[in-house]
């Protein structure tokens, strides 16, 4: 195989993994209205970046403790005081422009924060291949592992109580979930971009769905289309490939909304 | 053997002592109602009894293997959920589709299986939740508000399904409730509750009695019932044999709130 076509390959086999992972997920984060705090999440993963290239630690691991920390946070001090988006506003932005600042200290030679910001899916290494597979493994897994368990909980914490469910239990498998899948976006679209893998394929997927699980079918057929549509784009036009996945995800939702409404005045005759 | 007792329950949530000295007990097949005003504890009530709220005191104690049914008050389905009522039916453990169907022809919404949760009326939403309920056909069946959003024939159509549901399958049912004149007619026993149980009985016995009367002179929920306590003391007796008109009077309209 050609260099060149070995690192397109592993461009498209880090889009369609993290977009495999982030289906299901996604389908929660829309369900029960957690974008801003998935956008949250991903924003301060930025100060992990920065620690962990400091201190010499994978990438990964940096980005996944600090949205860990930064989840367990905002979802311990919710309902004390603060409205959970500003406290949500105040730590995320926090977050990414202490990041920010803290890789501006860094030897100029050792890291773009541009690459963080908006990915740099292709200069996905094998070793990156395996990192995001195995993560995204182990999110969807999760998430697929409490599927009945969270949609109950998202209906109502008394509907999941009388059935024996903790939602709270629930809430925590699905932010340790997010945290994994923002640490192993970070690379493909970049910090900014996570939640809209996170959010756009589902939405995409609402209309063609009459079950919750189809609709994550979906969005995981969506989310592969984006990331690959999405690479041979970038590949094509030049242009950065992170942003150009979410573009064309945007341009599936747009056709998928756009269909079902052209079905509905359809069928109204 | 009695299905629920609860004893000398005290419950405090956010510093307030909503709960205070609480018994309750359900036997097998009760209907069993819980009135009270507007901030008296009767949903905390209810959700300390399926372990939703710590306890402060006391004991809920439970028959050994009780299978507990529960209808929320309602269902705010996020418009970006797809969800028929089949499914819904299945969570959180998988139901053989005989079973769902079963379910909801118990419930009087036959053949809704394959209808989007957002696509049902008021009254069809709270039967899908009652047939979710009956899932696993448990003993007890708690019931928070249910008719809360439902117009007065729905409501008397639900309480008419809820009776029916009692009669074929045995299950005792512990609900909560604001339509006091509709209750008294579908309850064997009627609790009143105002942070304690200020008193308990058959329902025309609690609807004469003076603590149920202090409580509900003002409030709205209870003026028509205590209209005619006031008015016509001389005919208390009579009282039961109002609701008897006022049953078969909801009866006629009760298709419409199935739309």
């Amino acid at each position: 195989m050609t260099g060149l076509e070995s690192f397109l390959v592993r461009a498209a086999l880090a889009g369609v993994g993290v977009a495999l992972a982030a289906a299901p997920l996604g389908c929660f984060v829309v369900w029960r209205r957690m974008a801003y705090f998935g956008d949250a999440t991903a924003h301060a993963s930025i100060l992990g970046v920065a620690l962990a290239l400091a201190f010499d630690l994978p990438v990964f691991a940096g980005a996944l403790v600090v949205a860990l920390a930064m989840a367990a946070m905002v979802s311990g001090l919710g309902g004390r005081g603060h409205a959970a988006d500003t406290l949500l506003g105040v730590a995320a932005h926090s977050a990414l422009a202490f990041g920010l600042v803290a890789v501006s200290f860094l030897p100029a030679v050792r890291i773009d924060p541009m690459a963080y910001l908006f990915g740099d899916i292709l200069a996905v290494s094998r070793a990156d291949l395996l990192v995001i597979w195995g993560g995204g493994a182990l999110a969807a897994g999760l998430v697929l592992w409490r599927w009945n368990a969270a949609l109950t909980a998202t209906l109502g914490p008394d509907l999941a109580r009388a059935s024996g469910i903790d939602p709270v239990r629930e809430r925590l498998v699905l932010t340790l979930a997010l945290a994994l899948v923002v640490a192993v976006a970070i690379k493909v679209v970049g910090a900014l971009l996570i939640a809209a893998l996170l959010i756009i394929p589902a939405a995409a997927a609402r209309p063609l769905a009459t079950t919750p699980e189809r609709m994550a079918g979906w969005a995981a057929l969506i989310g592969a289309a984006s990331a690959l549509g999405g690479v041979a784009a970038a590949w094509r036009l030049d242009t950065p490939a992170g942003p150009t996945i979410v573009a064309v995800a945007a341009c599936l939702f747009a056709l998928s909304v756009g269909a079902a409404a052209g079905a509905a005045a359809l069928r109204r005759g | 053997m009695t299905l629920l007792s609860v004893r000398d329950l005290a419950v405090r949530l956010g510093g307030r002592l909503i709960l205070d000295g609480v018994d309750l007990r359900v036997e097998p097949g009760e209907i069993v109602t819980i009135v009270g005003p507007n901030g008296s504890g009767k949903s905390t009530l209810l959700r300390a009894i399926l372990g939703a709220v710590p306890h402060l005191r006391g004991e809920v104690r439970l028959r050994p293997g009780l299978g507990i049914g529960y209808v929320p008050q309602s269902l705010a389905i996020d418009p970006t959920l797809p969800m028929t009522a089949a499914r819904f039916l299945s969570l959180p453990r998988r139901v053989a589709p005989e079973a769902a169907a079963e379910a909801l022809a118990r419930a009087g919404v036959a053949g809704l299986g394959a209808v989007q949760l957002g696509a049902l009326s008021g009254g069809q939403m709270q039967r899908v939740l009652l047939a979710r309920a009956l899932i696993g056909a448990p003993g007890l069946l708690i019931l928070d508000e249910p008719t809360a959003g439902l117009d007065q024939p729905g409501t008397a159509a639900f309480y008419r399904q809820i009776e029916a549901v009692r009669a074929a399958t045995g299950a005792a049912v512990l609900m909560v409730s604001h339509e006091l004149h509709v209750v008294m007619a579908a309850s064997d026993r009627v609790v009143c509750l105002n942070g304690h149980v200020c008193c308990e009985g058959r329902p025309e016995q609690v609807a004469s009695a003076p603590e149920y009367r202090a409580l509900f002179g003002t409030g709205t929920g209870g003026a028509l019932a205590l209209y005619r306590h006031d008015h016509d003391h001389a005919h208390d007796h009579a009282h039961p044999h109002h609701h008897g008109h006022d049953h078969p009077h909801a009866h006629a309209g009760a298709d419409g709130g199935r739309g």
